[in-house]
């Protein structure tokens, strides 16, 4: 018993100097990966999961769309509804929302313009296709289905 | 004297600045959101011009792999009635590397597989004659979930990623996340595809049986 008091007594606290230093560099990890929201979602999203993950090399390129039921259900009811931007709005609008979206792309990077359609799993075909349908209609044709990693039960 | 001021107070106290670097974590962490810009990439076809009529495409069914998915999500594929789509990368894959009567070009191709994918030819006449000619083609229907169509579209993806990570010796994982950044990458990305490109058609979904 004695020779476990006298160990103790030869050091008894842990330098904390360096603590700041530690929290800072996690402070700026944070701050560099951090990006603020600039839009509210509207819809729910509950995004499925797939194996076969692409990343874009430029994410300049890419324009977001939202798909899914609304969460404010007394408002705009169950079904189905596009988001893009800040406000919801109907298939119709998206040609003009992609050629907004183009504009504001360097001349050079247009061609290349890629949607990231950000769907809840719960959604339908139905609405997808309309919405290709009309991407489509306005020459946007490349589409990312944003998904998450599914992890490999095998 | 105001030497002697400035001695009196040599230094900033410190001891609060990790306080208020936590605090400052804090509130990172809380806002972070780390944005994903992961997804299933997918290029859809141009738009049809109603003044011209659509091409005409004689293909022969053998070439076509359909893979069809009903309202309930039940799948059909080749005209056989399965309940989940678990195997059917390897079924698309042994579709594509048939090989059922491969042309002069296409025996080059062939003998310039490695190994194991050569294994997977089967030569069955009644699937593909050769991969540039297999077409998979995905239908849909409106009331089909978009999980569903999304796993389906994935395994097709992981069949054809499968084959080209074979042929440019390296691990599926390690060939999809080549992003074409240097030549060195670039040319194994083309040296995966070359001849077997991604030929993956997606119907208009119809309209029975949803809303």
């Amino acid at each position: 018993m004695g020779k476990f008091g006298k160990k103790n007594k030869v050091s008894e606290n842990i330098p904390t100097s360096a603590l700041p230093d530690i929290i800072f560099m996690l402070l700026f990890f944070f701050m560099v990966t951090t990006v603020l929201r600039d839009q509210e979602i509207l819809v729910e999203q509950k995004i499925p999961q797939a194996t076969q993950l692409q990343k874009l090399q430029k994410k300049t390129l890419i324009s977001y769309i939202f798909i899914g039921k609304p969460k404010n259900t007394s408002l705009y009811g169950t079904e189905p509804r596009i988001q893009a931007n800040d406000a919801l709005m109907n298939t119709g609008d998206i040609v003009q929302w992609v050629n907004q979206e183009r504009d504001k792309l360097p001349e050079a990077d247009r061609g290349g313009i890629t949607i990231s359609m950000k769907v809840d799993k719960d959604v339908k075909m139905g609405p997808i296709s309309d919405v290709q349908t009309e991407l489509r209609e306005a020459d946007a044709r490349r589409v990312l289905y944003a998904s998450v990693g599914k992890v490999l039960k095998d | 004297m105001a030497r002697k001021k400035n001695r009196m107070v040599q230094e900033v106290n410190a001891g609060s600045m990790a306080d208020i670097a936590f605090l400052l974590l804090i509130f990172f962490l809380v806002t972070t959101t780390i944005a994903s810009d992961k997804g299933i990439l997918n290029v859809l076809p141009p738009k049809v011009d109603p003044n011209v009529p659509p091409p005409d495409i004689q293909k022969n069914e053998r070439n076509i792999y359909t893979i069809l998915v009903n309202a309930n999500d039940d799948l059909l594929v080749e005209g056989e009635y399965r309940e989940n789509a678990n195997g059917l990368d390897k079924d698309v894959k042994a579709f594509v590397l048939n090989f059922g009567a491969p042309d002069e070009e296409s025996i080059a191709l062939y003998n310039s597989l490695p190994a194991s994918l050569q294994a997977e030819a089967r030569r069955d006449p009644e699937s593909s004659d050769f991969p540039a000619e297999a077409v998979v083609s995905i239908k849909t229907n409106r009331g089909t979930s978009y999980e569903k169509y999304l796993e389906v579209l994935d395994l097709v993806k992981k069949a054809y990623f499968d084959i080209y990570a074979t042929r440019a010796n390296l691990s599926t994982d390690e060939y999809r996340t080549l992003g074409g950044k240097n030549d060195a990458e670039q040319a194994l990305i083309d040296k995966g595809k070359e001849g077997i490109a991604m030929q993956i058609s997606i119907a208009e979904p119809d309209k029975l049986g949803s809303n």
